[in-house]
């Protein structure tokens, strides 16, 4: 396999062909900020948090969806990108409700570690408060769109690895909506095997587990890892 | 069908043509029809019927006359005289002897010598209002389908291209991308299966040229897609039409089996191994379902929203095969420029933008409806000749073009070129061209308020930016309006601007902050007009 050398944020590293520039940025430290990626799953290139510069290209490219290619100059946190990483991440808390003291992942929300690593301390936009729904049908889950950020990580994880497809994106714009079937109760699904996985790789309070109150939700995201590994060696014991 | 029985075809119609004494060309695009054209036309058909005048006049249906404002519109062929805001009570003067000197419809005849009709150059729509689009031997009488039998029969593919790319042609679709260039980066792929795509999913807010490309001249769209097809190397084309076309997709069906059963469109085209299909896809009317991804998504079944480019689809397109788009009147384009050489194209417009370009003019104007300019004309021509003015003499302040992704262009700005450079330069686009006119009572502020709300309602919501951004800059803008807006909001608003144009994932967002960002640079006062005194003199917070 062909092996590509690049510099990223100066430090000079080496990726294989078809790999990612998010991928071989963490594999070497360099933590590019994201939201809408999530090892194991599809890339969408949603969030736009992992936006980086290339030396020689006009437009910034999303990590998460470039690959690498031979002498690629890559900076990953000029201020510039800083500034829209913050931007985009107050546009996130002015989106809908991300009041975290009542939350049930307060404390071990992506979005919360985000805005407080980005130094995101103030929302200088008006925060647009929609009143969306709260489906607390299913027996073990529950989901709150006031928290939702439309990663879509739920929708992949549950088609791509549970082979479900209960979950899925209606609407468009702002007024979109995470549903669970035609858009029935999640109580309901027919195709809902109560798996859990669209709970562990949600990055907000948007799906918990039902009986946690503020603060209590902890996510297990190494499973997801541990799946598509065991999935590509073929082990399947835990 | 061989090349003769296609020039014997046309013959035999033009023969027949010539013994009628007079055809009635009645506009029955949709301006007209609008206005009561259906009336017209059956009530001249009604009328050559109880004269018993069969086969000596008839009454045909036609595209778009192109000055909209006047509808509906009646031509005669005998003397080539227009008529404008026909009833259908004016049906036996029509059918009569001499009808110009009926004293009601010389009233409504129409000057043709005027500079909106004199200044304007057809290519696109020659056959708009000339032919019938419901009959394929008009457009065969009309010389149709003789390039793509001359591509099929005289050239390789790659000669074909070499005469796209001669005469300069630029995609019609908005961004200008050169045409020649995108069939050669899909005709150098390897494999076998191709396709073509022709965008007529036309979406901007006040657009209709390529619904009456469509409506008025179907098969032109149809020859200029096979003609693409054997260009590339591929044997399978899909228009994707937006859903509230239903006249365009009756029409485009129509034709399609037409041409199927002439065997100019299907296999053995010109008795060549060369084979061509092609098939409607019917869009919902997304506005985003024109960005060329979200529109591959969304003839694959799935949600109609973009993805990451690259790949581009000329390498992965439909179901990841090699996939040529254009929009509707690029293709319309491509059997001109086969028949009379690419050089000849090239030498109108002015280079590196050739060609014409059709606009549809709205808004404050005189002669709202559609037109068709070389490339290079001025905006004054356009404006104040063809367009006529703006109307009850008053005062031209500027012109939005490029739709949503566009910009306003200030009365400083009349005698810049129409051309994509020329436009970019000063702040627009060309689009895929919209006009409209503003006159001193619009507000500006309102204008860009009025296409950031379009983008928020059309966005598809799969990126940040552009999602959750155009939502609060059409807060903000409204804010501003009621005068509710803080310098602050002001240099917020800016603020996303950047970060949209940066940041978004599709052309949509990207492009989202245009209205805003050139009305702040031509017409900034009306925006620091509206807020509060005590912000915009010391310029702090309260
Ligand atoms: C939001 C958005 C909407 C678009 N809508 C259209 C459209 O309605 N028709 C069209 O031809 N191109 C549209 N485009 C441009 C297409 O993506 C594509 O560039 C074009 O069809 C290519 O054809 P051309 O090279 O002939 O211009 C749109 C692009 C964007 C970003
Ligand atoms: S619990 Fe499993 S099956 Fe049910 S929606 Fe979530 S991921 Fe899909
Ligand atoms: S529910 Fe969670 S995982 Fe699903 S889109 Fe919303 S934030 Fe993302
Ligand atoms: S820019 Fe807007 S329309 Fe385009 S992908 Fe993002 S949200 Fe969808
Ligand atoms: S992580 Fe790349 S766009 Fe979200
Ligand atoms: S619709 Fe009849 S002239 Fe345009």
């Amino acid at each position: 396999m062909s092996v590509k050398t690049l510099v990223i944020d100066g430090k000079a590293v080496t990726g294989r062909a078809g790999e990612t520039i998010f991928n071989v940025a963490w594999e070497n430290g360099v933590r590019i900020p994201r939201l809408c990626h999530v090892g194991g799953l599809s890339d969408v290139g949603a969030c736009r948090l992992c936006l980086v510069e290339i030396e020689g290209q006009r437009k910034l490219a999303a990590a998460c969806l470039t690959p690498v290619e031979e002498g690629m100059v890559v900076h990953t946190s000029s201020e510039r990108l800083k500034e829209h990483r913050r931007l985009i991440l107050e546009l996130l808390l002015a989106e809908r409700n991300h009041v975290c003291a009542v939350c049930v992942m307060n404390g071990a929300c992506e979005l919360q570690d985000l805005a407080a690593e980005l130094g995101v301390d103030h929302v200088r936009l008006r925060y647009r408060f929609p009143k969306l729904g709260v489906d607390t049908s299913h027996e073990r889950f529950g989901q709150d769109q006031n928290r939702c950020i439309l990663c879509t990580r739920c929708v992949r994880v549950c088609d791509e690895v549970e082979g479900a497809h209960t979950k899925d994106v209606f609407g468009r714009g702002s007024g979109s909506l995470i549903i669970n079937d035609m858009g029935g109760p999640w109580g309901e699904s027919d195709t809902c095997t109560s798996c859990g996985k669209c709970v562990q790789v949600c990055p907000t309070g948007a799906l918990f587990s039902k009986g946690k109150s503020v603060a209590e939700m902890r996510k297990d995201r190494g499973f997801l890892k541990y799946i598509v590994t065991a999935r590509e060696k073929r082990e399947w014991i835990r | 069908m061989t090349f003769e029985e296609l020039m014997e075809q046309q013959a035999r119609e033009l023969e027949r043509q010539r013994a009628l004494s007079r055809r009635i060309y009645c506009c029955t695009a949709a301006g007209c029809v609008s206005c009561g054209a259906e009336a017209v036309r059956k009530a001249v058909a009604a009328e050559i019927k109880s004269r018993e005048l069969d086969g000596t006049m008839e009454v045909c249906g036609t595209g778009c006359m192109g000055l909209c404002s006047q509808g509906p519109l009646v031509r005669t062929s005998d003397d080539g005289a227009l008529y404008g805001n026909v009833e259908a009570a004016d049906a036996a003067a029509l059918v009569s002897a001499a009808p110009a000197d009926d004293p009601r419809l010389a009233q409504r005849r129409i000057d043709t010598s005027t500079p909106f009709f004199v200044k304007q150059k057809k290519i696109v729509l020659a056959n708009s209002g000339v032919v019938d689009p419901e009959r394929i031997a008009d457009y065969i009488a009309a010389g149709g389908y003789q390039a793509l039998a001359k591509a099929v029969a005289e050239m390789t593919p790659r000669e074909v291209i070499a005469e796209v790319r001669a005469s300069g042609l630029r995609g019609r679709g908005g961004a200008g991308y050169p045409t020649a260039l995108k069939w050669e980066l899909v005709a150098k792929q390897p494999g076998a299966t191709k396709y073509v795509v022709c965008n007529a999913d036309e979406g901007d807010p006040g657009a209709f040229m390529d619904r009456s490309v469509l409506e008025g001249d179907p098969h032109r769209v149809l020859e200029g897609m096979a003609i693409a097809g054997y260009a590339v190397g591929a044997q399978q084309g899909y228009v994707y039409v937006r859903g509230e076309y239903t006249l365009a997709i009756q029409r485009l069906q129509a034709a399609i089996r037409q041409a199927e059963r002439e065997r100019l469109l299907g296999s053995r085209i010109f008795e060549d191994t060369f084979q061509f299909r092609v098939d409607l896809r019917i869009g919902a009317g997304a506005f985003v379902c024109g960005e060329e991804t979200a529109l591959i998504a969304s003839i694959e079944g799935r949600r109609g929203q973009p993805r990451q480019r690259p790949p581009y689809p000329p390498e992965s397109g439909l179901w990841g095969k090699p996939t040529l788009i254009n929009n509707v009147e690029t293709f319309a384009n491509i059997p001109p420029i086969l028949v009379n050489g690419g050089e000849w194209f090239a030498g109108i417009g002015s280079a590196p933008s050739t060609g014409t370009k059709v606009f549809a003019l709205a808004g404050k104007i005189v002669n709202t409806g559609l037109i068709e300019v070389p490339m290079g004309t001025s905006l004054r021509e356009i404006v104040f000749d063809i367009g006529g003015g703006v109307p009850g003499g008053g005062e031209f302040k500027a012109a939005q073009t490029g739709g949503p992704s566009g910009g306003c262009i200030p009365a400083e700005f009349l005698d810049t070129p129409v051309d994509f450079e020329s436009l970019a330069r000063i702040g627009s686009i060309m689009g895929s061209g919209g006009l409209i006119v503003m006159d001193k009572t619009s507000s500006m502020v309102d204008v860009a308020r009025y296409f950031m709300e379009f983008c928020m309602e059309e966005s598809c919501g799969k990126c940040i930016p552009c999602r959750a951004g155009t939502a609060q800059m059409h807060d903000i803008l409204t804010r501003i309006l009621k005068r509710e807006a803080t310098r602050a909001d002001l240099e917020m608003l800016e603020r996303l601007c950047v970060l949209l144009g940066e940041t978004s994932l599709c052309g949509l967002g990207q492009t989202a902050p245009n209205p805003v960002l050139s009305t702040l640079k031509y017409f900034r006062r009306e925006y620091e007009e509206l807020l509060p005194a005590e912000h915009s003199a010391a310029g702090g917070e309260r």
